[in-house]
């Protein structure tokens, strides 16, 4: 019961190195979904220190389709939680949202009230947190639980319909009916993260958040995870927006990939775009110090520390660490440079830049 | 160098429903030469386990561990302070291995003194100096500092200058660039690497991250459940692997190229 | 080793000025400390003395509290008295808490056997009610003194202690710098002492206040209940004297009063410091997390 893998095998997929064409991919293509689920404008999340605000989040704007999966790629302290936490207003004080829109289907979800927003969570935007399977609750079966959010929005009432749609749920999330009787402990991580995703698509959303929904499970336990994430995301029509620091795990899953560093979005593109042509000298260096199985001992660090929100760099942030900073990085903060459709940058070079190889190392 | 030879560690009470056997009669052996060794498995592995034998904080239930050829138990003192001082640990999590109550400087201090490897505090400085310089910090910004005051990174590179200082000649590391940052992982895997290869010291990377195995080591035993399921060449492992536990794990990486299939976006759901 | 002392002043100065409830709180245990200390160098304890002043006299110009069936000046009273009650409260606290912490964290670093004993001696004399081993004490011994007392209250307190500090070791041992300590080839006691006990300060600190008033109330009780030393002064001594001359009864109400404010106080101070202590220590968790 407690051992998925034994009860399963292993979940064998197709040996890595085997190259599909391009356009066959997860695309962008418009038709595939409507106009944009979810407008983020100029989001501002201030935190207040000793030493002044502290912004977790200086004006983030990213837009959001229906059916598109974003990544939102980034260390610790770039704001990337904070961001999709404040979409569901799930700052907590002394920390506020100090500024910005974010329109999911017409209605602004930064101006609802705690009320509305109350009946707004899990409803049109769902959460699946951190940790997610730390936050079941021990003492609940896991329908009990199902059952406490399906009675706060006040759903399905009549026992029959209710134990259907239970049952209903974790079918979608590919877990069998008695895990719905059964208490956390007894279930595996990954069953808890997957019980998860069916309480995060049970009132079927328009918005699904996932927050790092696999930093603490096993990798092949992972692939299991994400491919139940996409599977319950198409049978509910969401868009999901998944924030991690994994990009490779970005690189399977997400339609568009957002970098974030300290608090701002430093660039934003669809998927193929991001490592074919990444124009942020931070995405690039990210990029080129990721490891894989193609190379061995070659090591690209990106030499620094990471910025600290409190007392961040003048202009623009990553110049302390940048190679190709010059003066002006340290006075001017970079201004949204649209260099495609959908891919936006934030340097003052972003179009100089020479083009990269396969293994993001520039050429010429 | 360092052998673990059919060892066993089982927790529980013996003959009872709830024995656990962390490690099931393993073998395992760090040749002399210096190396890199990468132990690669997922948690309940035993990889933990095995650091731990290693390093000598548990005893096995049956089987030895022999350093140079010595078991463990019968060493002497003197061999043992010896086999303290040599083998050294980097840990996984950089917040915890720092006593919060001191400053940074007393972890690189102690070991010096207590193995009686420098006359006097100058002298301990002046080692340790060399020692953060050769792992890429600065003296200046590290020393008299608390733990808190300092990055998960630089944390984790001054356990690394606190080996390097000690003279040791094997470096277990458990998971030392999971807990950091993703820019700050390669930067501190090259430290690791070039412990080998300048300063002529042996390696045990354990971890739960193929890929990051596949950078360094020159070697990877994989674990499943207790027991070591494959072991070999990088090359060989990765790209030729025997075992179907090892063919899952290489294909659960996701490859940081959005045009290679990863099979993620398949109808049917894993059961 | 460890050169703390400026950093660790300089660090408590400025936590403190962050805690209103807990500067308040130490504010009047130095307050009440002072005229404990002070108060027999400003005030004649001569007039505590029996017989000393008027009897039966009202709080006035001559005497400010007044005086007590015997002719006792109340205000010399509570000066003598306060600094003896103090003085069992703390020591007892200080016996019984650092023998706790000394047995907690034994039992909870080495477990096996010493675990064993200690565990099974705290939890069974935890059991045997206070109250019973002081009246057979005090019955048998020929004249109780404040520093008899004291012993006795810490002989008692200790258990608690135990059983809190050693669930603290329990977990603090299993921490990755305790194992990094024991490959620096740190052993035993001294690794107890110098890894474990350091980080337990915050915890003892806040225990202390907790251990202090208990054995406070301890005493008091016991002295009202006319357990106490008969020979010296305390404020639960001046309660039982007053209820044994029915001061009650007789609407001398400047007898009882003072003890009981006093005491009051101190532990109003107690509870402020506690409390204030409790938030300091939860409020940097939360910003340093």
């Amino acid at each position: 019961m407690n051992d998925e893998r034994g009860g399963e095998g292993f979940a064998a997929g197709p040996p890595q190195g085997e190259m599909r064409p391009l356009g066959g991919q997860r695309s962008t293509r418009s038709d595939e979904r409507g106009g944009h689920i979810l407008d983020v404008r100029d989001l501002h999340v201030e935190f207040p220190t000793a030493l002044g605000p502290a912004l977790a989040v200086d004006g983030v704007s990213f837009t959001l389709d229906k059916g598109m999966r974003l990544g939102l790629v980034g260390e610790s302290g770039s704001g990337k939680s904070t961001t999709v936490l404040a979409l569901m207003q799930l700052i907590k004080a002394p920390g506020r949202i100090s500024g910005g829109q974010a329109i999911l289907a017409g209605d602004d979800l930064l101006a609802m009230s705690a009320q509305q927003m109350r009946s707004v969570r899990f409803s049109r935007i769902a959460l699946v947190p951190q940790g997610a399977m730390n936050s079941l609750n021990p003492v609940l079966t896991v329908r009990a639980q199902i059952d406490d959010l399906l009675d706060a929005h006040g759903q399905k009432p009549e026992p029959k319909e209710r134990a259907r749609h239970v049952a209903g749920l974790l079918q979608r999330v590919g877990l069998p009916e008695n895990v719905a009787d059964q208490y956390p402990h007894q279930l595996s991580g990954g069953m808890k993260q997957r019980v998860c995703i069916a309480i995060a698509i049970a009132l079927s959303p328009q918005v699904i958040i996932a927050d790092e929904p696999t930093s603490a499970l096993d990798v092949i336990v992972q692939k299991q995870v994400m491919q139940t994430l996409i599977h319950a995301q198409r049978e509910v029509g969401a868009a999901i927006i998944l924030v991690g620091h994994d990009m490779g795990l970005m690189a399977q899953f997400a339609h568009v990939v957002g970098v974030m560093y300290a608090g701002r979005l430093v660039e934003i593109a669809p998927v193929q775009e991001i490592f074919a042509n990444p124009r942020h000298p931070y995405t690039r260096m990210l990029i080129s110090s990721l490891p894989s199985f193609a190379t061995r001992k070659v090591f690209r660090g990106i030499p620094g520390v990471a910025p600290s929100i409190v007392n961040p760099p003048s202009g623009c942030a990553f110049h302390p660490r940048c190679p190709r900073a010059e003066q002006r990085c340290s006075r001017e903060i970079p201004v949204d440079d649209v260099l495609a459709p959908g891919h936006h940058v934030r340097c003052h070079f972003a179009r100089e830049l020479p083009p990269v190889n396969a293994a993001g190392e520039a050429l010429a | 160098m360092l052998e673990v030879r059919a060892a066993t560690v089982a927790f529980g009470a013996p003959r009872s429903k709830s024995l656990k056997l962390a490690l099931n009669a393993v073998s395992l052996v760090l040749p002399a030469e210096p190396s890199i060794t990468a132990i690669v498995g997922e948690s309940g592995s035993g990889k933990t386990t095995m650091t731990r034998l290693m390093l000598g904080l548990l005893q096995p239930t049956q089987g030895t561990v022999f350093y140079d050829g010595l078991d463990l138990r019968q060493l002497d003192r003197q061999a043992f302070a010896r086999y303290r001082r040599e083998v050294q640990a980097v840990f996984q999590d950089p917040y915890s291995v720092y006593n919060p109550f001191y400053k940074v400087d007393r972890s690189l201090l102690l070991p010096l003194q207590r193995f009686g490897l420098v006359k006097n505090r100058e002298e301990a400085y002046e080692r340790i100096q060399k020692c953060l310089q050769a792992v890429g910090l600065l003296p200046g910004d590290t020393l008299g500092r608390y733990p808190h005051q300092l990055s998960g990174g630089q944390r984790q590179r001054i356990m690394i200058a606190r080996a390097l200082s000690l003279e040791a000649r094997v470096i277990v590391a458990d998971e030392p660039v999971s807990m950091v940052d993703a820019s700050l992982r390669a930067t501190i895997l090259e430290s690791l690497y070039r412990l080998k290869t300048e300063q002529q010291v042996s390696l045990l990377y354990v971890t739960h991250d193929l890929t990051t195995a596949y950078q360094i080591a020159d070697r990877i035993v994989v674990m499943y459940n207790g027991q070591i399921v494959e072991e070999g060449e990088p090359e060989s492992v990765i790209h030729a692997p025997q075992h179907a536990y090892t063919r899952a794990l290489v294909a659960a990486v996701p490859p940081p190229d959005p045009s290679i299939d990863w099979g993620l976006d398949t109808q049917a759901l894993p059961a | 080793m460890n050169k703390q002392s400026p950093g660790l002043l300089l660090r408590t100065g400025r936590l403190l000025g962050g805690e209103p409830l807990l500067t308040a709180g130490l504010t009047l245990l130095v307050l009440i400390t002072l005229f404990a200390l002070v108060g027999p160098l400003v005030i004649n304890v001569e007039m505590a003395q029996i017989g000393a002043a008027v009897p039966r006299q009202r709080p006035g110009a001559e005497y400010l509290l007044g005086t007590d069936v015997q002719g006792r000046d109340i205000l010399a009273a509570l000066v003598l008295a306060t600094p003896q009650t103090l003085k069992i409260g703390f020591f007892a606290g200080v016996m019984g808490l650092g023998l706790g912490t000394i047995l907690g964290l034994l039992a909870g670093y080495f477990r096996g056997w010493t675990d064993t004993v200690i565990r099974t001696l705290a939890d069974v004399v935890m059991t045997i009610p206070g109250i019973a081993v002081l009246v057979l004490v005090a019955t048998n011994v020929r004249s109780m003194t404040v520093a008899l007392m004291a012993v006795i209250v810490a002989g008692l307190a200790w258990m608690y202690p135990t059983r809190t500090i050693r669930a603290q070791t329990l977990s603090m041992r299993e921490r990755p710098y305790v194992d990094i300590a024991r490959l620096n080839g740190v052993g035993g006691v001294e690794l107890v002492f110098t890894e474990i006990f350091p980080n337990l300060l915050p915890y003892i600190a806040a225990s202390f206040v907790t251990a202090v008033s208990s054995a406070m109330l301890a005493t008091i009780g016991l002295e009202a209940l006319g357990l106490g030393p008969q020979n010296e002064l305390t404020l639960g001594m001046m309660i039982f004297w007053a209820q044994y001359y029915g001061a009650i009864l007789r609407n001398l109400w400047w007898w009882w009063v003072p003890p009981v404010a006093m005491m009051a106080l101190i532990f109003i101070g107690l509870l402020m410091t506690s409390t204030g202590m409790d938030r300091l220590v939860n409020r940097r968790l939360r910003v340093e997390a």
